[in-house]
């Protein structure tokens, strides 16, 4: 396993879930805001477990909380779609069925022990985040706009999802054709934006905060 | 509305466990998921719309359940539970 591929997918796992619980009590419904916490806190747990086999090859006596907490937005190597703000519903739901999608594909070919929880647990999140995207898509008029925009502002960030998993790629757009199409929303035509970690330095100043202000501290 | 009901293991009946909001049955089914199974109480999930279960009227109660007091006969308290005889 390598050290750089470890620390990407942990990265991505670790941004998401940040994203993920700045909308609690925020998502439109109750229900919802529980879903997406537990969505969240999966990602959490992989990133945990990918941040521990990071310290073991790595070999320099660092734990999980030395990567996500003692690390510097430089130092982050997430792709830069999970990073992309909330916005509103439609932007948190087509921001996850593109991470969701790729996920699953990344956890069936890791082909790592680790991996079995996490294609069980990422199969529910496709399930999920799918199954609003195709309700938003297929809406109202009002969903419908606003899943497109989500989706024509999102989808500049995918080839960079893809950085070191082009093989997972063209399975990829035949599963998000076939959604975009249930969801009645068009495949958008942009060109891949400059992947630039633009939101990155605020994420991590909510999420390291309270460990660099107490270092060890415990609970 | 949806009414949730979980089956906590193999070979006993589903239970209401609570109410969730949804705009359909699949995600009144995740939704039912996510809120109710959390610490594994379950191995299968329903979900009913709200509105389509009829109730019984609070003040029929008397006239419902009242005549089954007097009739111990339909207990059987007489007959001995073995001890392999689970969840009854």
């Amino acid at each position: 396993m390598e050290l750089s591929r470890l620390l990407r997918h942990g990265d991505r796992a670790l941004i998401l879930a940040q994203r993920l619980l700045e909308q609690i009590t925020h998502a439109p419904e109750i229900e919802e805001d529980m879903a997406l916490a537990n969505l969240a806190l999966d990602l959490l747990g992989q990133a945990r477990v990918l941040y521990t086999l990071a310290g073991e090859v790595e070999g320099g006596g660092h734990d999980e909380d030395h990567f996500a907490y003692w690390r510097d937005a430089a130092e982050f190597t997430n792709p830069v779609l999970v990073e992309q703000p909330n916005t509103d519903f439609a932007h948190v739901i087509v921001r996850q069925y593109l991470h969701d999608e790729f996920a699953l594909a990344f956890w069936q070919a890791a082909g790592w022990d680790v991996a079995a929880k996490a294609v069980k647990e990422t199969t529910y999140h496709r399930r999920h985040s799918r199954a609003w995207l195709v309700r938003l898509g297929d809406g109202t008029p009002e969903s419908h706009r606003r899943a497109q925009a989500a989706l024509d502002t999102l989808w500049p960030y995918v080839d960079e999802l893809f950085a070191g998993a082009d093989q997972l790629r063209p399975a990829w757009d035949v599963a998000v054709a076939a959604t975009l199409a249930e969801a009645t929303l068009a495949v958008p035509q942009m060109l891949p934006a400059e992947p630039i970690h633009e939101h990155l330095e605020s994420i991590l100043a909510e999420l390291q905060v309270t460990a660099r202000a107490h270092p060890g501290a415990t609970w | 509305m949806w009414e949730v009901f979980v089956r906590a293991k193999r070979g006993v009946s589903h239970v209401h466990t609570g109410t969730v909001h949804a705009p359909d049955a699949e995600l009144a089914l995740q939704h039912a998921r996510d809120l109710f199974t959390r610490r594994s109480e379950g191995v299968s999930v329903w979900v009913v719309r709200s509105t389509d279960i009829t109730a019984s009227n609070p003040d029929d109660r008397e006239s419902l359940f009242d005549p089954a007091l007097d009739k111990t006969f339909r207990h059987p308290t007489d007959f001995e539970l073995p001890d392999e005889v689970a969840n009854m």
